[in-house]
């Protein structure tokens, strides 16, 4: 057959670095990290969705290219909407 | 269970009865239907785009009532619903798994943990926003109020108007997520009616498989809206 299978263990692998995470980012909430309580926020929900993307949606073995070629541009073009608009109402009050 | 398909005079592509005659093979119909579906995930994206964009924006503005209200909200409740879809994840990718080994049984069996745990996320979202009715912390409503100062702030109360447009994107955010939840809810009982049925095997389960992509995309969706909106400035 053509498209990979991945093993149960893997799976289960990936669930329970999901969970660590999820309390890792709910412990790391508790202590007081200034400007980088939300950057440490953002890191781990970022890596526990790479997680989700590669492996429980198997873009890591998808053979299309066209696939990540689209993944890769919806959050390029998310990232533009982010940053134009923060450039404008994140600069407002500069004088 | 499957009749075997009719000899056919047309030749040998139109052997395989799940293989439409535009496709030359089923790998490049497969592969087809996963773009499809991914094509429709990122317009999703964009969808939701808007309004992170907006709690960006607010949040940016008005950190202190965002934390405020943040801090209103049931963490337990939050982190518990966390786990339970993360859990419906792993279901959705057994399953997935289950169809191309060809364990037909444990498709189903996996499809109706799934729904269990989806049923269960709804179950403690409504509690949740039951609470914020009980509480009167719902935008627009004539009573509302957020008690409280901003945190360690205790010289600086909670600006009503600027809590309302927190709890405002709270509801528009976890609500749309929710529906779509809902939506895959729908999906996955049909999924699990046609399993049972024996439908997918390893030849076949591209549905399974689009309807799995989607449930992980709501899952993603959560993955971001917690942090965002539950941890913000918890520390004391």
């Amino acid at each position: 057959m053509a498209e990979h299978i991945s093993s149960v263990k893997l799976y289960v692998g990936i669930w329970l670095a999901l969970m660590v995470f999820t309390v890792l980012t709910v412990f790391a909430a508790t202590l007081d990290l200034g400007v980088f309580n939300p950057i440490v926020a953002l890191a781990i929900a970022t890596t526990k969705a790479v997680l989700v993307v590669l492996f429980f949606m198997h873009v890591k073995y998808a053979h299309e290219k066209l696939t990540k070629l689209v993944i890769v541009t919806a959050i390029f073009f998310f990232l533009i909407l982010l940053s134009l608009t923060m450039a404008d109402y994140g600069t407002r009050l500069w004088t | 269970m499957h009749t075997s398909p009719p000899a056919t005079v047309e030749g040998e592509a139109h052997q395989n009865p799940a293989l439409l005659h535009h496709f030359a093979t089923e790998e490049q119909q497969k592969n087809a239907a996963s773009l499809g579906m991914w094509i429709f995930l990122i317009t999703e994206i964009m969808f939701f785009g808007g309004m992170f964009c907006a709690y960006l924006v607010y949040r940016f503005w008005y950190f202190g009532d965002f934390a405020a209200g943040s801090s209103s909200l049931n963490l337990t409740l939050g982190t518990v619903n966390t786990i339970v879809l993360i859990g419906s994840s792993l279901t959705v990718a057994m399953a997935v798994r289950c169809a191309q080994v060809g364990k037909q049984k444990a498709i189903v069996v996996y499809l109706l943990l799934t729904l269990i745990l989806g049923l269960a996320f709804l179950g403690i979202k409504a509690k949740e926003y039951k609470d914020k009715f009980d509480e009167h912390h719902i935008p627009g409503e004539a009573a509302f109020h957020l008690e409280g100062h901003v945190p360690r702030h205790p010289d600086i109360p909670v600006n009503q108007q600027h809590a309302q447009i927190y709890f405002s994107l709270y509801f528009a955010m976890t609500g749309m997520h929710a529906l779509h939840m809902i939506i895959g809810v729908g999906l996955f009982m049909f999924l699990t009616y046609k399993a049972h049925k024996g439908v997918y095997r390893p030849g076949y389960y591209t549905p399974l498989e689009n309807s799995g992509l989607f449930w992980h995309f709501v899952d993603i969706v959560w993955i971001y809206l917690f942090p965002l909106l539950y941890l913000i400035d918890r520390h004391p």
